[in-house]
């Protein structure tokens, strides 16, 4: 007998679990850079474009093949087609690569959530990041020097989600939630008012709204619009599957989709007030313009963002603490949904209980982030392997479902169906051109655009030898694993794909 | 901040904050339902 699914206890718990995993790092640290570096307010338009055609019906589709199929992402494309399981493979060993670095740096947040009560990095953040908190080696290469202040925290940190993770669905990860997702928006909510308070808040307001309208004939800003999109909603890795495989039978899949959908963008456009309401003050409180200060990613967070904490004039702690505490909350939640796909992968696969596979799973991820990441050369490992298991794992893996289930199994109707099935909010014709035309056109074309960029120069210049390793190596690895545990054997019989329900059942049949 | 900068800010909110407003009270309007009971329930004596 198949052990019986955990299912959340509410709908409201699975939409902010939801909500937390699209919520991450991304939202705080890129969304405000790419928006005011690609047409300010009038990236507006190929933004919500990007939302409504790609982001909202990629979110249908998965939580659909997770509702359906009632799996882990190897489980869910074994019973959508026997072949199609090395996708779901892929995917989870994906999560596996993003859960071991992710990890990291909500270590790092948390780390400067510390530093924030005595404003630690002093006059120099950026000597102190690199230099004495991080340790960065002088070049790229295998791993030569442990830096204990990094390994300490992520221990911590790992400790936690796991501890999160024993809990199960609805005494860990909908409880952890709960809590963590209104309070992230509570101190990110003080944050942003404090931000939009300071001198020369308008000056960054401006750069980041004020419209370029010439952008909208521009291809690139449409393509950094689906990018963005695509890459803050947590589509394409598997992890929208994993939590739809426990929502009830009866769950409304299209109205949680839109909600969650929104509610990352809304939190997206709140961290570009903030973020560019504190440039603004710094720009204007140092003289120099915006797009000198104005910038994305680690240097942000941990590099411009404690210069101007550090000249704030009234509570910079405070500011300080707010806005780490957010990136650790924003990070944490993701994290967790991260992990959970390779926990159920091992649950499903193995038939074992949740301790075990937690035990399994995040024992050896946390292993693996611990040997490897708290060491001088862990940023750039970070820093690569990031990028290529983005491109060429997230986008390309999703670019391949879109394609395997729209084209060569021809399901999106079946798929369609079934959502219509159960929610208020009915599908039509206009998800199908979504998902089967204006999808993989978009991720094809991103897909080429990066190769090109790739091909033409060394991403950030690393060596060929470094890059072929941690950058091109790990993604292609995490094809192979795909590939490879696909072809192994499912032990017993109730692993075998079986109808999920009489409803599914005659729904086969049609 | 400029008046075309103030516009920009006022329909972003309005349209992605309105967004998440309407499909919220779009979905409390229409209560979860029950599950389907897997199977037939035995027959009453």
């Amino acid at each position: 007998m198949e052990q019986q699914r955990e299912q959340w206890g509410t709908r409201l718990g699975f939409i902010l679990a939801a909500a937390g995993s699209a919520i991450g790092l991304g939202n705080i640290w890129r969304f405000p850079y790419v928006a005011y570096d690609n047409g300010g307010g009038a990236f507006l338009i190929p933004y919500l474009v990007a939302l409504l055609t790609a982001g909202i019906p990629l979110l249908i589709l998965e939580y659909t093949l997770g509702h359906r199929f009632r799996g882990s992402p190897p489980l869910t494309f074994r019973r959508l087609a026997r072949p199609a399981e090395a996708i779901g493979w892929w995917q989870v060993a994906i999560c596996f690569v993003i859960a071991v670095y992710y990890a990291v740096i909500v270590a790092w947040a948390v780390m400067y959530t510390g530093f924030s009560f005595t404003l630690a990095w002093g006059d120099d953040p950026d000597t102190f990041l690199f230099q004495e908190f991080l340790q960065v080696a002088d070049e790229p290469g295998m791993i030569s020097s442990y830096v204990a202040g990094v390994a300490w925290p992520l221990v911590g940190v790992w400790l936690v989600v796991l501890a999160i993770l024993v809990f199960g669905i609805r005494g860990g990860i909908e409880r952890a939630n709960k809590i963590l997702i209104p309070l992230l928006v509570l101190i990110f909510g003080v944050l942003v008012v404090r931000a939009i308070t300071l001198d020369g808040a308008g000056v960054g307001l401006d750069a980041l709204f004020t419209p370029d309208w010439s952008a909208i004939t521009d291809g690139a800003v449409w393509v950094a619009a689906y990018g963005q999109i695509f890459f803050s909603l947590s589509v394409g890795f598997g992890i929208m599957i994993t939590y739809a495989s426990y929502l009830r039978r009866r769950a409304d899949l299209t109205g949680t989709a839109l909600v969650v959908g929104f509610a990352n963008s809304s939190f997206e456009l709140l961290a570009g007030i903030g973020v560019f309401a504190t440039i603004g003050f710094m720009a204007s409180a140092s003289g120099i313009a915006v797009d000198e200060v104005a910038t994305s990613g680690i240097g942000l967070a941990f590099v411009a963002f404690p210069t101007i904490i550090s000249s704030l004039p009234a509570t910079p702690e405070l500011f300080g603490v707010l806005f780490f505490a957010s990136l650790s909350v924003a990070g944490m939640t993701s994290l967790i949904s991260i992990v959970q796909v390779v926990v159920a992968t091992v649950q499903d696969r193995l038939g074992t209980r949740r301790l075990p596979a937690v035990l399994i799973v995040g024992g050896g991820a946390a292993i693996a982030s611990i040997v490897l990441f708290p060491t001088g050369e862990g940023l750039y490992i970070l820093d690569a392997a990031d990028h290529f298991i983005n491109q060429y794992g997230i986008a390309l893996a999703a670019l391949v479902i879109v394609i395997t289930v729209a084209w060569l199994l021809r399901r999106l109707p079946m798929l369609q169906s079934h959502a219509n099935e159960t929610s208020a909010v009915r599908i039509g014709r206009w998800w199908l051109i979504a998902l089967g035309v204006i999808t993989p056109l978009v991720l094809g074309w991103m897909m080429w655009d990066s190769l090109q960029t790739e091909l033409a120069a060394n991403y950030e210049g690393y060596a060929t030898s470094f890059l072929l390793v941690a950058g091109w190596g790990v993604a292609l690895a995490a094809l192979v694993f795909g590939l490879v545990m696909s072809r192994l054997p499912w032990r017993g019989t109730e692993m075998e794909p079986v109808p999920v329900s009489r409803e599914a059942t005659e729904e086969g049949r049609r | 901040m400029s008046g075309e900068a103030v516009v920009m800010l006022i329909i972003a909110i309005v349209l992605v904050w309105g967004g998440l407003a309407t499909s919220i009270v779009a979905l409390t309007r229409h209560p979860e339902l029950p599950d389907h009971p897997e199977a037939p329930p035995p027959p009453q004596h």
